[in-house]
């Protein structure tokens, strides 16, 4: 019998005794002999630990170790050894959803904590306990747009948004019943006075902007808030969620939502996820949100506890009627978040933002100078990452590069590369691929 | 002279002329249990018979608000959103939207007291 | 568990002047000149804390936790298996935490192989074409699976389908998921012992209905035997059958949905693949199509060439795309490190032993709780509260007291077809040993809701914290920390 099952022959008679059935098969007499398995799957047999270890040993050597100048909206930001410590404790890792909140504690304050996190950066009142990833925030916000509104069916994109995001707005959308209209870009930001046409053709019941945008700038929305009220329309903004501890907040524009991936709070990168997507909201649009939510309130001792509420928004009592199918969140990576934050301070994610934000910048300048590469748009104030027009094969580049142990960024055309610097990446790291750049 | 109207979905409109007011039956209120929240439409907005106007919910359940008759939101009963246990402590007082009746002829499909309380048996 | 409350919140630990972190430097000092008017305003209050102060904070909160390692966790319907130890060695492995999602296929070759290889192993197990493992979760793959299904009828001209089939007894993620998917529900009822009454159903399929969604079992533990006549009716009418995969675990090793007539499936690798439920998430929903459909399936899906290599791929007949990456691949690695482990010979053990835990409590129980449905079950079952209705003690109340007993509670008040329903799923990781132990408990707590209910109705007494005011907390809601 295999290591994970206590289960002795003796064991199994006896049991199938109590049962009052002869053999394991006869408690399937219900199942239709034709629609049995008629063989064993064809699947290795089983393997010992050393031998497993092996295997996935075997197969990241055929993954290359590259410094990551890559983004798009997923950074290589250090994990303090502290976050994977605490988060692999078993009592949270093997914990259920909270329903029985008397044995939950340490996961509901976690999330109480995140939940407060997330306010203080976004700047908006109310979090939720955490979604899958940015990208499907960002989708969900976008239906709790449209229940909003009840009965307005369009919603507006700005061209300035991350192409997987837009991606996977256009998906849900399709199948909800609800119209994106892109809001276009000039000089790689959002047009305000294609915005204020797209709005006033009416029936928009909410606007989705970024910052920094795709292309690493960040977007002055002076005013964009009360354009989007006087329509009636929700104004929702998509941020990487450590940038929100330097930049003008979603707050502090006026907008209605905040999402965005919290991938960039130290997250390994694991080639896609598990990530944690954020959703944040004003206090008036609280009971339109999708997914848990964590509230404080007391218990019979006179204890301050934590419980799961706002339930009767959720598919368990309103069945299709729901804000959202969603009925789980990123528990593990909201307290990952809640570690890392903590560890990190206000400070520390200050710091990592200026370390970018320099990296950036010299690499950027030093990039022009090589007469090679130029910033696509050199106006624009950009943050930790930014799109280059090169003037060299980019396919070649890349393939160079990746012998060298550089992954040189995103290529998001033929000639233009979004490179993004993190903490993460020395001044010998940022030296070298400038050596690398005027190779070509 | 005022008359009362039940829907089989557990609202009540008290007709007064051309305008109803409508809230919840005592039966309702009393199988949500505690009320904590009461989803209002907006003065001005037009509601459908048969169409949900809001919602209503307690800690465990939700159950949508469905508008007897077809018509435009005149006032809201703003007292709920502050304290939405009035509605438990009774429904008749506190009722949840006042509407300008359209079309009374709506009025015929609904039931009086008598139906209304066999159907909650 | 600790069953004296650790209360604290990290802002009340919080003292300026602290902190807990220790970056690399590039040696820049240029100045950081970001224009006011996109600058915050001053930064966020977040709490300041050395390093030991947050390691022994998070470690007291999760004294007040339980999980599958602290104890038996009979939650129905949410498969608490074993969480090996090995799946998150494997999972923490440095070769996979650093790679970027844009990485190049060509770089990407190890983590490619992995997910390709998990995709064929759970196609074979579902009896399915292909798998994709971008659904981060199993109501995304619900919600994915029904994009398939809405993109090939729409394929194929077919715009009127625009209804699902669900039954009255489904969990509320099925119809929720078919709102978000733009469908139409309609419900199909159950008979009295809670699989689908095909005579109800016949009338309800024409040429608008698009899908039906299934669980099998269904939510009682009830296998659905007639499932080639409702596969036969609803292809007859055009449409496609649905598997809900949140009850895989007993047909492991016995029957595939595939070979049951199901088209389009999605599984809860959290459930049936051992990975961590992690106090909600994150999880995994990977959905699999039979022969045909493969082409409907979400942008980027993975690929072998004929070289052997693998490549990501997009492609316009795709539904579309649902996720920004490949989905949640740390846990993906988990599971086939599980699938591995277990190997041929585990995996055709491990639905039969999960219903033998389940048959095993239930007949050791139902003479002092009512069982609605007799028979035999398979990975779980459902009491109607206890047998002796004449205490007044409820199913809540029999919950709150095994958490006194050091359990965690089964799931309670679902299905909604019966007044006090009490499910309970042991998976096949529990031991005869803890399933007797558990049985006396409940056992000892049917005695103590004749002879003294206070003690049953005002339980839990032992537990780190007492009954919380759900109503307070709803009714003026604090969702965030102050001061």
């Amino acid at each position: 019998m295999h290591h994970y099952f206590p289960h002795t022959p003796d064991d199994i008679r006896t049991m199938l005794d109590r049962i009052g059935v002869e053999t394991l098969d006869d408690l399937y007499s219900d199942v239709p002999a034709g629609l049995r398995l008629r063989q064993p799957y064809n699947l290795p047999p089983s393997q010992s630990e050393k031998e497993i270890r092996d295997f996935f040993d075997s197969l990241s050597s055929h993954n290359l170790s590259l410094k990551c100048f890559a983004g798009a909206g997923q950074y290589n930001h250090y994990t303090p050894a502290v976050v994977s410590s605490l988060s692999a404790r078993s009592e949270f890792l093997t914990a259920y959803t909270p329903y029985q909140p008397e044995i939950s504690q340490g996961t509901l304050q976690y999330i109480f904590e995140y939940q407060t996190i997330m306010s203080r950066l976004t700047g908006l009142e109310v979090s939720n306990a955490s979604m899958y990833d940015g990208a499907t925030a960002t989708a969900e916000a976008m239906l709790m747009a449209a229940a909003h509104s009840r009965r307005r069916s369009r919603v507006l994109v700005s061209a300035t948004i991350n192409p997987a995001v837009r991606e996977v707005i256009d998906t849900y959308a399709t199948y909800h019943g609800i119209t994106v209209d892109t809001v276009a870009a000039i000089d790689g930001v959002t047009s305000r006075e294609d915005l204020e046409t797209k709005l006033s053709a009416g029936d928009v019941a909410g606007v989705i902007v970024a910052s920094p945008n795709y292309y690493g700038i960040l977007e002055d929305y002076t005013g964009w808030a009360d354009i989007c009220h006087a329509a009636k329309a929700l104004l929702i903004m998509n941020c990487p969620a450590i940038c929100l501890a330097s930049i003008k907040t979603p707050g502090e524009w006026g907008a209605d939502i905040a999402v965005g991936d919290a991938q960039s709070l130290g997250m390994p990168l694991n080639f896609g996820g598990p990530y944690l997507g954020y959703l944040c909201a004003t206090k008036a649009l609280m009971r339109k949100m999708p997914g848990r939510i964590v509230g404080q309130t007391t218990d019979d001792r006179g204890n301050r506890v934590f419980v799961l509420t706002l339930q009767a928004r959720e598919q368990h009592i309103r069945r299709e009627k729901a804000t959202s199918n969603i009925c789980s969140n990123q528990g593990l990576m909201a307290l990952h978040t809640a570690i890392y934050v903590s560890l990190m301070g206000a400070r520390g994610l200050r710091e990592v933002n200026d370390t970018g934000y320099r990296a950036a910048h010299y690499l950027a300048d030093r990039l022009t100078a090589t007469g090679k590469m130029r910033l696509r748009y050199p106006d624009r104030p950009y943050f930790n990452e930014m799109a280059m027009t090169v003037d060299f094969d980019l396919d070649l580049f890349m393939a160079k590069a990746m012998e060298q142990g550089i992954l040189p960024g995103v290529r998001i055309d033929d000639s233009t590369l979004l490179i993004a610097t993190t903490e993460m990446l020395s001044r010998d790291d940022l030296d070298q691929y400038i050596l690398l750049v005027q190779t070509m | 002279m005022s008359k009362i109207y039940y829907a089989p979905t557990h609202e009540y409109i008290i007709v007064d002329g051309n305008i109803g007011t409508i809230g919840i039956t005592d039966y309702a209120q009393h199988a949500l249990g505690n009320v904590v929240y009461v989803d209002m439409p907006e003065v001005d907005d037009e509601v459908e018979a048969g169409q949900d106007f809001g919602a209503i919910e307690s800690v465990k359940a939700a159950s949508d608000l469905i508008s007897p008759v077809t018509g435009t939101v005149i006032e809201i009963n703003d007292a709920l959103a502050d304290n939405p246990r009035l509605v438990n402590q009774d429904p008749m007082a506190n009722w949840i939207i006042k509407v300008e009746i359209a079309d009374p002829s709506e009025l015929d499909s609904l039931l009086d007291a008598g139906a209304y309380a066999a159907i909650c048996k | 568990m600790n069953r004296k409350y650790y209360s604290k919140l990290i802002f009340e630990l919080s003292h300026p002047g602290r902190h807990g972190y220790s970056l690399p430097s590039n040696g820049l000092d240029t100045p950081v000149d970001l224009p006011e008017t996109l600058s915050r305003k001053t930064p966020p209050d977040l709490p300041e804390v050395d390093e030991p102060a947050v390691v022994r904070h998070y470690n007291n909160m999760s004294t007040n936790n339980f999980g599958v390692d602290t104890g038996f966790y009979p939650l129905g319907s949410c498969t608490m298996k074993y969480n090996p130890k090995i799946n998150e060695e494997i999972a923490s492995h440095s070769g996979m935490l650093q790679l970027h999602p844009s990485t190049p296929a060509v770089a990407a070759q190890g983590a490619l192989m992995i997910y390709y290889t998990l995709q064929w192993m759970l196609s074979e197990i579902g009896g399915m074409a292909e798998f994709t493992l971008n659904p981060f979760a199993g109501a995304h793959g619900e919600l994915t699976g029904l994009m398939v299904i809405r993109a090939y009828h729409r394929s194929r001209g077919d715009f009127r389908r625009t209804k699902v089939i669900i039954p009255d007894s489904a969990h509320g993620t099925n119809p929720a998921s078919a709102a978000v998917a733009g469908l139409e529900i309609v419900e199909v009822r159950s008979r009295p012992d809670g699989t689908v009454d095909v005579d109800d159903l016949r009338p309800l399929l024409d040429d608008t209905v698009a899908a039906m969604m299934m669980t099998n079992p269904n939510t009682l533990g009830i296998f659905e035997k007639n499932i080639p006549e409702i596969a036969e009716l609803v292809h007859g009418a055009g449409a496609l059958l649905y598997y809900d995969g949140a009850n895989l675990n007993p047909m492991l090793g016995v029957a595939r949905p595939g070979d049951m007539g199901f088209d389009v499936m999605h599984i809860n690798l959290h459930k049936t693949f051992s990975t961590p439920h992690g106090g909600g998430g994150p999880g995994s929903g990977p959905v699999g199509v039979r022969a045909g459909l493969e082409q409907f399936l979400p942008n980027p899906r993975v690929v072998r060439r004929p070289d052997g290599s693998f490549d990501i791929i997009s492609s316009s007949d795709a539904l579309g795309r649902i996720s920004a990456t490949l989905g949640n691949y740390a846990i993906a690695a988990r599971a086939l490190a599980y699938i591995l482990s277990m190997g041929r010979e585990g995996i055709m053990m491990a639905g039969r032993l999960a219903t033998l835990n389940a048959n095993y409590i239930k007949e050791s129980l139902k003479d002092l709780y009512k069982l609605p449905i007799e028979g035999v079950c398979k990975h779980e079952f459902v009491f109607d509260g206890l047998a002796d209705k004449s205490t007044g003690v409820t199913t809540l109340n029999v919950a709150k007291r095994l958490l006194d007993h050091g359990y965690h509670a089964p799931t309670i008040y679902f299905p909604l077809l019966f007044h006090e329903s009490l499910m309970i799923e042991p998976t096949e990781t529990e031991s005869l040993e803890t399933l007797d132990e558990f049985i006396a408990v409940m056992r000892e707590i049917a005695r103590e809701a004749s002879e003294t209910p206070d003690i049953v109705r005002d339980a839990p007494h032992d537990t780190p914290i007492g009954h919380p005011d759900d109503t307070q907390a709803a009714l003026t809601p604090v969702t965030t920390y102050t001061a």
